[in-house]
C-alpha cells in the first residue's frame, strides 16, 4: 500500500536515500501490524509478565502447579468470556453468565443426588443451561428489555435458587471429582486433572473464533451488531441471531462450570456469579474487544483471561498483597481500552488521509 | 391477459396509518414490465412508506398489492423477497465492520459443509470480483471494509447487492441522498445498465428532477398520502409536471377550504 517508490523529480530533496526511508516503513508495516491485529498487544504484555514473574519468584512460577494455579484463575474467567466476546459483539451483554458458570454444577448435583446416572445429569444440566440463555434472549428481544437488564435479573434469580435449594449448604464430594483414590479417565476428562480446565476452555475458544470468523452465523453476529437496521434490511434474523448467541454464552459458561466444580469436588452456594463476570468483561476489553458492537476478537478474550490469572498468580508469589492485585486489573482493563480507543483514531485517521 | 401485458407491480387502494397518523390514503400506482417508475413527493407525502410496505418491512392496512398479476401481502422482508422484490434503502444498508465481498452477499451467504453454515468465502470472492468488474463498479478491493470505501462505493455496493438478488422488482429510496455529483453519476449509469437489460422492474425514490428525467420512463407524484400526477417522461417536462403539481396541490387546498363544494 505505501511501497509506491517516489520518482526522483517528485521526491523531496531532504529524503535520505535508502537507510532511513527503510526503517520508517518498517516502523509504519509494525505499528499495522498491532493495528489490524489487536491481540498482539496482550500476547506482548502477557509473555512480559511471565517474564517478569519469572526474574522475581523464580522457579516457584514457572513449576506447573503454578501455572496451573493461574490457569485456575484464568479457566472461568476465559469460558465466560468467550461467549461474552459474541455477545458484545452484537451489542448485548450477558451480566448472568457467571452465574451459570456457577449454576450449572448445581443442576447437576442435585440431580444426581435425586439418582440420575452422571452423563444424563450433566446432560440436563447443560440443557438447563441453554435454558437460561434462550429465556435471556428472548426476553430482550421479544419484550425489548435491555440485555444489560435481563440478565442482571437473571443473575440473582440464579444466585437466589442456588440459594433456596442449597439450603445454603456446601455441595460436596461433586460427582466426577477425585477426592478418593486415583481418578479415572472420565473423572479426568470432566475436570479432575490439573490441566483440563483450561484446555476446555482453549478449545472452546478456538470453537469460538471459527464460529465468529467462519461460519455465516459469525457473519450475522457481525452484521447485527455493525448496523442492526442495515443486518435486519439486508434479510439477516436478527432476532434469532442474538438469541442464538445468548444461548451459546450460557452453554459454554454452564460447561466449563461443570468442569470447575469436577475440579475443585465442591460448591459454595454463596459465590457470587457478578465476580466471574466483571473480570470477563475485562478480559473481553484487555483482548481488544470494543464493547460497541461490530468488532470482537475471541482469542483476544482468551488471553485476555490469561493475562489476568497470570497476574493474579504472580502478584500473590512474589508476596503482593490481593488487594494491590485489584488496583492492577483496573490499570491494566483502562490501558487496554484507552490504547484500542487510540487505534482506532490511528485507523481513521489513515483512511481520511 | 398474457404475462408480457401484465403490468409487474399493481397496488389498488392502500392505505396506511401510524396511530393518528394517515400517511397513505389510497395508492394506485401501476409498474409495467422492464419499466424505470420515478416517484417524487415532498417530504412526509408517504413515498418511504409505500416503499417500505412493497418490501414488507410495513403491511398495509387496507388494499391490495399484486405481483405479477398474484395478489400478495408481504409480512416480512423474506416475503417481498420470495417474490423477486429488492429494496435499497435510504440508511445506508452496508455493515461498516464487513468487508466489500460480505456485504455483497449478506442475507445470501454461500456456505458448505452443510448444516455447519461455513462460509465459502473463495467462491464470494471471486463471484464478487467477478460481479463488480461487470456492472463497472470499482472498489480498492473485495477485502476491503465498508467503512473504507467512500459514500459513492458504498452506495454503488448496496445497489449492487440489491440488483443481484432481485428477479423481478427493484425498489430504490433516494439512492443518490448526499451524493456528490461524480457519484450520483456512477449510480445512475449503474441503474441505467440494469433498466437497458429490461430484465426487471424498478421504481426509484429522488428529489432530483433532473435525475429522475434521465433516469424514468414514467413519473408519479405523490401528496398527502395519494398519487396525484401519472406523466410518461416523453410527453411532459420539468415546467408542465410542476404546474400539474401546483394544480393539485391548490386542488387539495381548495378542497379543505369548502368541505361542502
Amino acid at each position: 500500500m505505501h511501497s509506491g517508490a517516489p520518482t526522483p523529480a517528485s521526491a523531496p530533496a531532504v529524503d535520505p536515500p535508502g537507510q532511513r526511508r527503510g526503517t520508517a516503513s518498517f516502523g509504519r508495516a509494525v505499528l499495522r501490524l498491532f493495528l489490524y491485529q489487536r491481540e498482539l498487544t496482550p500476547v506482548l504484555i502477557t509473555i512480559a509478565l511471565v517474564v517478569f514473574f519469572t526474574i522475581k519468584a523464580g522457579s516457584t512460577f514457572t513449576a506447573s502447579l503454578s501455572l496451573s494455579s493461574a490457569g485456575g484463575y484464568a479457566g472461568p474467567i476465559g469460558a465466560i468470556a468467550v461467549g461474552e466476546v459474541m455477545l458484545l459483539v452484537l451489542a448485548e451483554i450477558d451480566l448472568s453468565a457467571g452465574q451459570t458458570f456457577l449454576f450449572a454444577p448445581w443442576v447437576e448435583y442435585w440431580l444426581h443426588n435425586l439418582g440420575v446416572p452422571i452423563a444424563v445429569s450433566i446432560l440436563i444440566a447443560l440443557v438447563v443451561c441453554c435454558g437460561v440463555g434462550l429465556v435471556n434472549g428472548l426476553i430482550t428481544v421479544g419484550l425489548n428489555v435491555p440485555s444489560f437488564v435481563t440478565t442482571l435479573a437473571m443473575n440473582f434469580i440464579l444466585f437466589g435458587l442456588v440459594l433456596i435449594y442449597s439450603s445454603y449448604t456446601s455441595a460436596s464430594p461433586i460427582p466426577l471429582s477425585a477426592s478418593n483414590g486415583s481418578p479415572s479417565f472420565s473423572s479426568q476428562f470432566m475436570g479432575a486433572w490439573l490441566w483440563t480446565e483450561i484446555i476446555w476452555v482453549a478449545v472452546i475458544a478456538v470453537i469460538g473464533t471459527v464460529v465468529l470468523t467462519r461460519t455465516r452465523f459469525g457473519v450475522r453476529i457481525i452484521a447485527t451488531g455493525g448496523n442492526m437496521l442495515g443486518a435486519a434490511e439486508a434479510g439477516v434474523p436478527i432476532r434469532s441471531v442474538k438469541v442464538r448467541a445468548f444461548v451459546l454464552c450460557s452453554f459454554f459458561s454452564g460447561l466449563v462450570g461443570i468442569v470447575d466444580a469436577v475440579k475443585y469436588g465442591s460448591l459454595d452456594p454463596g459465590n457470587f456469579g457478578v465476580d466471574y463476570i466483571l473480570y470477563a468483561i475485562g478480559a473481553c476489553v484487555i483482548g481488544g474487544t470494543a464493547l460497541t458492537g461490530g468488532r470482537g476478537t475471541v482469542i483476544g478474550a482468551f488471553i485476555g483471561a490469561i493475562l489476568i490469572g497470570i497476574l493474579e498468580d504472580g502478584l500473590t508469589l512474589i508476596g503482593v498483597s490481593t488487594n494491590d492485585f485489584y488496583v492492577w486489573v483496573g490499570v491494566v482493563i483502562i490501558f487496554a481500552m484507552a490504547l484500542n480507543a487510540q487505534f482506532d483514531r490511528l485507523i481513521a485517521r489513515s483512511r481520511e488521509a | 391477459m398474457n404475462a408480457a401485458s401484465q403490468p409487474a407491480l399493481e397496488v389498488r387502494g392502500v392505505t396506511k396509518r401510524f396511530g393518528a397518523l394517515v400517511v397513505l390514503r389510497g395508492i394506485d400506482l401501476v409498474l409495467r414490465q422492464g419499466e424505470v417508475l420515478g416517484l417524487v413527493g415532498d417530504n412526509g407525502a408517504g413515498k418511504s412508506t409505500l416503499v417500505k410496505i412493497l418490501s414488507g418491512f410495513h403491511q398495509q392496512d387496507e388494499g391490495d398489492v399484486i405481483v405479477g398479476g398474484e395478489r400478495a401481502r408481504f409480512h416480512s422482508v423474506e416475503a417481498a423477497r420470495a417474490h423477486g422484490i429488492e429494496t435499497v434503502y435510504q440508511d445506508l444498508a452496508l455493515i461498516p465492520q464487513l468487508p466489500v465481498y460480505q456485504n455483497l452477499f449478506l442475507g445470501h451467504e454461500l456456505t458448505r459443509l452443510g448444516p455447519l453454515r461455513f462460509l465459502d468465502k473463495g467462491k464470494m470472492r471471486e463471484l464478487s470480483r467477478r460481479y463488480l468488474d461487470e456492472i463497472n463498479v470499482h472498489v480498492p478491493s473485495v477485502d476491503a471494509e465498508a467503512e473504507q470505501l467512500s459514500g459513492g462505493q458504498r452506495q454503488a455496493i448496496a445497489v449492487a447487492r440489491a440488483m443481484r438478488a432481485a428477479t423481478k422488482i427493484l425498489l430504490l429510496d433516494e439512492p443518490l441522498a448526499a451524493m456528490g455529483s461524480r457519484e450520483s453519476r456512477l449510480i445512475i449509469d449503474l441503474v441505467k445498465d440494469l433498466a437497458a437489460s429490461g430484465r426487471i422492474s424498478i421504481i426509484v425514490i429522488d428529489h432530483n428532477y433532473a435525475h429522475l428525467f434521465e433516469l424514468c420512463d414514467r413519473i408519479n407524484v405523490m401528496q398527502g398520502g395519494r398519487i396525484t400526477v401519472d406523466q410518461q417522461v416523453h410527453e411532459t417536462s420539468l415546467e408542465k409536471l410542476t404546474e400539474l403539481m401546483v394544480s393539485s396541490y391548490r386542488r387539495a387546498l381548495e378542497d379543505v377550504s369548502n368541505p361542502g363544494a
